[in-house]
């Protein structure tokens, strides 16, 4: 399967993933490999069988809409790289 | 004899007869870190051998320390899955897991160093420094668990938590030669575990011996309502399936793991062990997993996808590091500061994880990778059930080889992920596992059995791997450091 540099940095946005030019390099080559690799999936036949996304059999898990304690908001706010009073603060999204 | 030497089973004994004080065992442990951790590298960051508070609870672990991986979460505590892009942060709750050992009168000791968001097979991942094979210190000690597996071998610590997502446990307690177990998907909570492939994870005990180990488990597993994938199943008392004979028991051999690869001194120790259980009435019988050869593929399908979805959370906002990058015109700000925050904060294989996790979810590709993983998996689960039909229990070698050197699989991605060709089907397919020591090469490396269990039977695992370990001598050896 080959991949080109610019696949590589499409993917890399779409992850929000900042790489230099030698990042994109590397990964183009060892992601092939690995997808090569990865290909052999490809001779099965998987027709009629159903995924699992999920080894237990389990339900939905259901408890009364009540309030109980949680994460003290300051105290979660207190790890923020920036926060402006009760909230995250970030870079202007809307100029 | 060193305090930091006994089993907590042991030192328990000690404790209660007042034979020894939590102050002396403490003691022990800062002499020893103080002799082997700049030769080992087990912890993330110093122990607080002074800090740790006493226990005021009666309980099953009481005084008891415990060391966790630094992806386990410790109210107050810094815990940065040894990746720059948690530094600084310091977890403002406690996992589960640690709720439970302090209820149980057990104190956290310090973190353990693990490769970066426990991507990794070696340790080496880690951003702060590798951890070292304590029984041959250009060796890796596995991983991604290895600071927890090499802090137990080299007596820095009486009880360990490591997570387990496709090896992680078992994987570094083969090549330390400790008892690490991955219990069922399921059976321990995962609230507070800083997760990495949501549908694999597990928390499990790596401990000096199997008693030790399920003391551990019982004490951690159980349900929890903030873990919604929690089983709601009542907890065995492992400890009283210690002692049993295993007369009768029926053990299956997975044909298909008798690869090329294989080293011959892991070999003959898989021989010898199972040559001692037959003698002791142990019936073994050929079993086919025979979709064993796709599980490395369909595992870096299913676990980089889960990955990257779960490192999304780390962006710059709501904790851990932020860089901003005033030179990206094109993004805008907000875009800009993400690319820059991950791209500076995440390592060179959690980028390879998440580019790769995202590239076989993205349109396009996700029906001919992941969908098409998530089948494969179906087909993987069900041969363990087939195989399940017609015995107990599976044994296994842990890993293909004994530990291997520092820097050798590096540079080869593909090389680093076959060698947990062993442990990830069972992540796959949800089920507990352990892996306990019985062998040793001749270089003196450790050498790892791994008893597989249906799910939910971490006691048939406990029977077996404890009678074995009470016939044999492995589990008493200790590095020369």
């Amino acid at each position: 399967m080959a991949i080109s540099k610019d696949e590589v940095r499409y993917i890399a946005h779409l992850a929000r993933l900042g790489l230099t030019d030698r990042e994109i390099e590397d990964f183009q080559g060892q992601l092939e490999g690995i997808l090569a690799y990865v290909d052999k999936l490809k001779t099965l036949d998987v027709e009629g069988i159903a995924p699992t996304a999920h080894v237990l059999d389990i339900k939905n898990v259901l408890r009364p809409d009540t309030r109980r304690p949680s994460l003290d908001s300051d105290k979660a706010l207190r790890i923020a790289p920036q926060r402006e009073g009760d909230y995250y603060k970030v870079p202007r999204v809307i100029e | 004899m060193s305090l930091n030497t006994l089993t907590a089973s042991v030192l328990l004994e000690r404790l209660r007869q007042k034979k020894a004080t939590r102050a002396a065992l403490l003691a022990d442990l800062e002499k020893r870190y103080a002799a082997v951790e700049e030769k080992v590298r087990a912890f993330a960051r110093p122990p607080d051998f002074k800090g740790a508070p006493a226990a005021g609870v009666q309980g099953p672990l009481r005084d008891i320390p415990v060391v966790i991986k630094d992806n386990i979460c410790s109210d107050g505590d810094p815990t940065q899955c040894c990746s720059k892009i948690l530094r600084g942060f310091a977890a403002p709750y406690d996992a589960t897991v640690v709720t439970k050992l302090k209820d149980a009168g057990a104190f956290i000791l310090g973190k353990a160093n693990m490769d970066e968001f426990a991507f990794g097979s070696s340790c080496e991942t880690s951003c702060f420094y590798p951890t070292r094979n304590p029984w041959d210190r250009e060796r890796v000690p596995g991983g991604s668990s290895g600071g927890s597996a090499a802090c137990v071998a080299a007596d820095e610590a009486v009880l360990a938590l490591g997570s387990d997502t496709g090896g992680s446990i078992r994987q570094p307690a083969s090549f330390c030669g400790v008892a690490g177990m991955k219990p069922t998907y399921g059976r321990v909570s995962r609230y507070g575990l800083i997760a990495f492939a949501s549908s694999l994870d597990q928390i499990g005990p790596v401990t000096k011996d199997v008693r030790d180990n399920a003391l551990l488990l019982r004490t951690i597993a159980g349900h929890d309502d903030r873990d919604a994938t929690c089983a709601d199943l009542a907890v065995p008392d492992y400890t009283a399936a210690l002692g049993r004979d295993v007369k009768g028991l029926r053990v299956g051999l997975p044909r298909e793991y008798l690869i090329e690869g294989m080293d011959p001194e892991v070999r003959a120790a898989l021989e010898a062990a199972i040559a001692l259980l037959k003698k002791h009435g142990v019936t073994f019988v050929e079993v086919s997993l025979p979709h064993t050869e796709y599980a490395v593929a369909t595992y870096y399908v299913v676990a980089t996808a889960e990955a990257s979805s779960n490192l999304a959370r780390f962006d710059g906002v709501q904790y851990g590091t932020r860089a901003l990058d005033p030179s990206n015109k094109e993004d805008g700000a907000l875009v800009a500061m993400y690319k820059k925050t991950r791209g500076e904060g995440f390592g060179s294989e959690a980028k390879r994880r998440i580019i790769l996790g995202t590239y076989v979810l993205s349109s396009g590709y996700y029906d001919a990778y992941y969908a098409r993983a998530l089948k494969v998996r179906t087909l993987i689960r069900r041969d363990f059930e087939e195989a399940f039909s017609s015995c107990d229990l599976i044994v296994t070698p842990t890993a293909p080889t004994p530990a291997f050197r520092l820097g050798e699989k590096m540079d080869d991605p593909l090389a680093m992920y076959l060698s947990d060709i062993y442990t990830i089907s069972v992540n796959l397919a949800g089920l507990p596992a352990l892996s306990i020591p019985c062998g040793m090469t001749k270089a003196g490396l450790p050498i790892g059995l791994q008893v597989l269990a249906r799910p939910f039977d971490e006691e048939g695992i406990y029977r077996l791997a404890h009678f074995y370990e009470q016939k044999t001598p492995w589990h008493t050896l200790k590095p020369k450091l």
